[in-house]
């Protein structure tokens, strides 16, 4: 048990964090937009969860311009797709022992 | 966190992973479109290709060439109007008309679809034409069914739909004109008519 516990990942101990990194692993990119809707959140609320995911290196954060409006562009990292991945297969085995 | 939190989180990964990987942005109108060009190729047929004097049509190869070339036509047109439709309300959904949904939608369809074409083409060289439609109308309905999973659910309906008339089909097939009229015509034209204004038009 405590084997499983340790592959928890506490950058993902949030459902909001959760959330960008389940929709980045099936999809190429999302806008801050789509995420926004996707997930329900303010912007405040997901820019701060965002930065912390991108700290960790999990995520890629790309700035740009369309039609002069800023856009910005999240992608998973390699690295951000195999710690969900643990992640998630720690949460299956928690269950799996309850 | 205990075990009700996990789940939680579990059952939110899967509706997030399901709603991101759905591509919305297919159009009501090209269904219409699909019918009408089908309703088009239709009237064609009847009025130019189709010898009335015949009470009882034999297919010949010339007839069925030339119903070859309304079936490759429609199919082109259909899809070309598709592209531009799906394009054009890719900017009111703020969806990419060509992401990773897109693809797997095209791909997931056209696998069905090609493999009943082929299916359909080595009948013909076989000089078997009897099945040919109703072939059409079954692996076109398999192939919205297949695509399905990649997009919201409007789509399964109209595949199974198109199944059953493909099925029916095969069991009268000296009909096959009519099944082709009402299968690829009226029934995409009345669906795809439903699909706009029940979503298309809500969200402009």
């Amino acid at each position: 048990m405590k084997n499983i516990i340790l592959n928890i990942n506490k950058a993902f101990d949030n459902r909001i964090r959760l959330g960008i990194m389940s929709i980045l692993v099936v999809t190429e990119s999302a806008d801050f937009k789509k995420l926004k809707e996707l997930l329900g959140v303010t912007d405040g609320n997901l820019a701060s969860h965002a930065k912390a995911l991108e700290k960790v290196n999990y995520i890629k954060i790309e700035k740009q311009f369309i039609n002069r409006k800023p856009n910005t562009k999240y992608y998973a990292s390699e690295l951000g797709k195999q710690e969900f991945k643990k992640h998630i297969n720690a949460l299956e085995k928690i269950i799996k022992y309850i | 966190m205990d075990s009700k939190d996990y789940l939680k989180d579990i059952s939110a990964i899967k509706d997030l992973m399901n709603k991101s990987s759905k591509f919305i942005s297919l159009s009501g109108l090209s269904g219409v479109f699909a019918g009408i060009y089908s309703l088009i190729g239709a009237a064609y047929y009847y009025f130019n290709v189709q010898q009335p004097s015949n009470n009882n049509l034999i297919l010949t190869k010339d007839i069925v060439s030339s119903i070859t070339i309304i079936i490759l036509l429609v199919g082109f047109a259909t899809t070309i109007t598709t592209f531009y439709f799906t394009s054009i309300r890719s900017k009111t959904t703020n969806e990419k008309a060509w992401n990773s949904a897109s693809k797997n939608l095209a791909i997931s369809f056209s696998t069905s679809l090609y493999i009943g074409v082929l299916y359909i083409a080595i009948l013909y060289f076989k000089e078997e034409y009897t099945y040919i439609i109703a072939l059409l109308l079954l692996f076109y309905g398999l192939g919205l069914i297949n695509a399905s999973k990649y997009t919201t659910n409007i789509v399964k309906p109209l595949g199974v739909i198109e199944v059953i008339i493909g099925l029916l089909c095969i069991i009268y097939p000296q009909q096959s004109f009519w099944f082709w009229v009402v299968g690829f015509g009226i029934v995409h034209v009345i669906y795809g008519g439903l699909i706009y204004y029940k979503y298309d038009k809500k969200e402009n």
